[in-house]
């Protein structure tokens, strides 16, 4: 064989003879579809055709589809066809994909006005069902939560600690740092544009009211969302993906109070902590660029820290993080059930778990902000 | 193809595989002989390392010492080009078909014939549907999803993507698993009239008694990390290692004797 397959033609009168050489394998599939398409682009007019394979050198599925789709089309011209050279061991093959029926086209959807408004519609419908799925889960949790209130040897003490670990413990460190850091800026940048007035002193109540009432809360929650939700949904989705969640069920057991319940009181408990972490290490980060940057000493800083803000602030902060925390423990677990059975599934509920749990965060942060602004905090 | 015929297509020697950093020592001085165009049958007891000896050969487990060749290469020296080569050459079928669960059939079973060949659409879908149909599959699976699937289903479906792109050398990791007795049996005849058109080198671990005695040529043994024996079916029944005699003549193996 040097080196590539060939398919040589010879006519005589109103007979065709092909002579097909060389290794007819996959390797060589580009080049053969191409001797294979000229032929049969040629358009021969031949009332008998003969194929003669026996100096194919090997041959294999592909080599024997592309014979058996030449002698295809010529049969379609209505000529005799005749395939010599076929050894007993490649009979056997070419027999095998004579079997191929003709192809079914691939379902590819047209793009039509219809079809894309018929997605419009769909999209919409599904913020139904996710408002739908929320009052289930909460439900659930609900019905749960009073299962555990009876029979108090049901609750899963572990599970809530080893989800604590998770959630909360080794979230400090980074919740620290990022927290810390938006203190310094939100201090060095009041500081900077304060100065004009003179005002600089006011930095502290900016800082106090902002870190205490909405940054740390709202900041600490949308990092728990990214952290945590996701986390949630993924390790609920693989689980429901390999029917773990199935197996729990016919052990008698109920998903949500073995699953869920641990996980959205581990977050009920490890938000707040963390938003207290954050608004600390927040004042402190401000605290600093004030004193370096902007010369209030630590002493001065305090003093009228004490001044600008009251208890109010910190609690009203305090209070939106457990809610917050539901929020995003169920979003997060209505997303991880909705997994199916691909890895592509799941990374579409992980991203939705995530986007959704920011969205509603950012919400019922507004919605609290009505309601402390209606009773006059 | 630069192969004598009779010549071994995988070729093991002294392989040692170790976990846990030297904690357990799953292959300790492991050689074995896989010759061209036959069906090896690979048993041993669960836990022996049968999978482990068949991640190592394909590159998947790294090995402590000990040399591997397939195709005349020798995988621990080659070169990232050869290795692909090589790669292009075998197709493997996973215990659990390791199918992509985000790709449909059609698009599981061109992945590899993408990858490597530039033809068109037309024939990629022609081969598709002769595969599925080389497998026993119908040509209305293919726009479904692995998970739409059941699990013989699947298993046909992998061994159709294993073999897309033709290969020379086919591993199966406990291909009956999971499967009916007589979708086990179905299988076992569609490797065997693979083997037989293709001209394929199958090395399947299994444990279906079945499938030993009707599909593979030779059968290896594995036992403390070592291949403690190779041969017929009728050596085996005749040998003497406890093991085997407790494997080839218990209440099971008298089953599918008689």
């Amino acid at each position: 064989m040097n080196g590539g397959p060939a398919l040589e033609r010879m006519t005589q009168g109103d007979a065709l003879a092909l002579y097909a050489s060389g290794p007819w394998t996959a390797r060589y599939a580009p080049d053969l579809e191409v001797l294979v398409g000229d032929i049969e682009k040629m358009n021969s007019q031949s009332k008998r055709v003969l194929i003669d394979v026996s100096k194919v050198a090997k041959l294999d599925t592909f080599g024997a589809w592309l014979i058996e789709r030449l002698s295809r089309s010529l049969a379609l011209t209505g000529a005799e066809l005749r395939i010599a050279g076929l050894s007993a061991n490649y009979s056997t093959l070419v027999d095998e994909v004579r079997r191929v029926k003709e192809t079914p086209p691939p379902d590819r959807e047209p793009v039509t006005v219809k079809a894309t408004l018929e997605r419009i519609g769909r999209s919409v419908a599904q913020i139904g069902d996710t408002l739908i799925g929320i009052i289930d889960m909460t439900g659930a949790l609900l019905f749960a939560l009073w299962t555990v209130v009876r029979h108090p040897t049901r609750f899963r003490l572990t599970s809530v600690v080893h989800h604590l670990e998770q959630v909360c413990w080794r979230a400090v460190p980074i919740v620290v740092l990022i927290t810390f850091l938006i203190g310094c800026i939100i201090a060095q940048q009041g500081l900077f544009h304060f100065r004009r007035f003179g005002a600089d002193v006011f930095v502290v109540d900016m800082l106090g009211v902002l870190v205490l009432r909405e940054i740390g809360v709202l900041l600490v929650a949308i990092m728990v969302a990214g952290r945590s939700g996701s986390a949630y949904t993924a390790e609920l989705g693989s689980m429901k993906m390999r029917e773990e969640i199935d197996a729990l069920r016919t052990m008698g057991f109920d998903p949500i109070e073995v699953l869920v319940l641990p996980r959205i009181i581990a977050l009920v408990i490890g938000l707040p902590a963390l938003t207290f972490l954050g608004a600390m290490a927040a004042l402190y980060g401000g605290g600093l660029v004030a004193w370096l940057y902007g010369g209030v000493e630590p002493e001065a800083f305090l003093l009228r820290l004490r001044d600008a803000i009251s208890i109010d602030h910190f609690m009203i902060g305090m209070v939106k993080a457990p809610f917050m925390a539901i929020v995003i423990g169920i979003v997060a677990c209505v997303e991880g059930m909705l997994v199916r059975g691909s890895a592509e599934s799941l990374g579409q509920h992980t991203t939705a778990s995530v986007v959704k749990g920011i969205f509603f965060v950012i919400v019922m942060d507004g919605i609290f902000a009505i309601f402390f602004a209606s009773i006059g905090k | 193809m630069a192969n004598p015929p009779d010549d071994a297509i995988i070729r093991v020697r002294d392989l040692t595989v170790e976990f846990g950093g030297g904690k357990t020592r799953v292959l300790n001085g492991l050689n074995l002989d896989v010759k061209r165009g036959e069906v090896l049958g690979f048993v041993g007891p669960s836990g022996a390392g049968k999978s482990v000896l068949m991640r190592t050969i394909i590159g998947l487990v790294p090995r402590l010492a000990g040399d591997i060749e397939v195709f005349g290469v020798d995988l621990g020296s080659a070169d990232s080009d050869a290795r692909r080569a090589v790669e292009r050459r075998w197709g493997i079928l996973f215990q659990h078909g390791a199918l992509f669960s985000s790709l449909s059939v059609r698009q599981n079973i061109q992945f590899p014939v993408r990858e490597y060949l530039k033809v068109s659409e037309r024939l990629l879908d022609e081969i598709t549907i002769a595969k599925l149909g080389m497998v026993g599959l119908k040509p209305e699976v293919a726009d479904r999803y692995p998970s739409e699937l059941s699990g013989g289903m699947i298993k046909r479906v992998a061994l159709a993507r294993a073999l897309a792109l033709d290969p020379e050398l086919v591993f199966l990791d406990e291909p009956t698993s999971g499967l009916d007795p007589i979708g086990a049996g179905d299988f076992d005849d569609l490797v065997m009239t693979l083997q037989r058109t293709l001209g394929l080198t199958v090395f399947m671990v299994t444990h279906d008694l079945d499938s030993l005695y009707t599909a593979c040529d030779r059968i290896a043994v594995l036992g403390d990390g070592k291949v403690i024996a190779v041969g017929s079916i009728e050596e085996m029944r005749a040998s003497q290692h406890p093991w085997l005699k407790s494997y080839f003549h218990g209440k099971r193996a008298r089953a599918v004797v008689t």
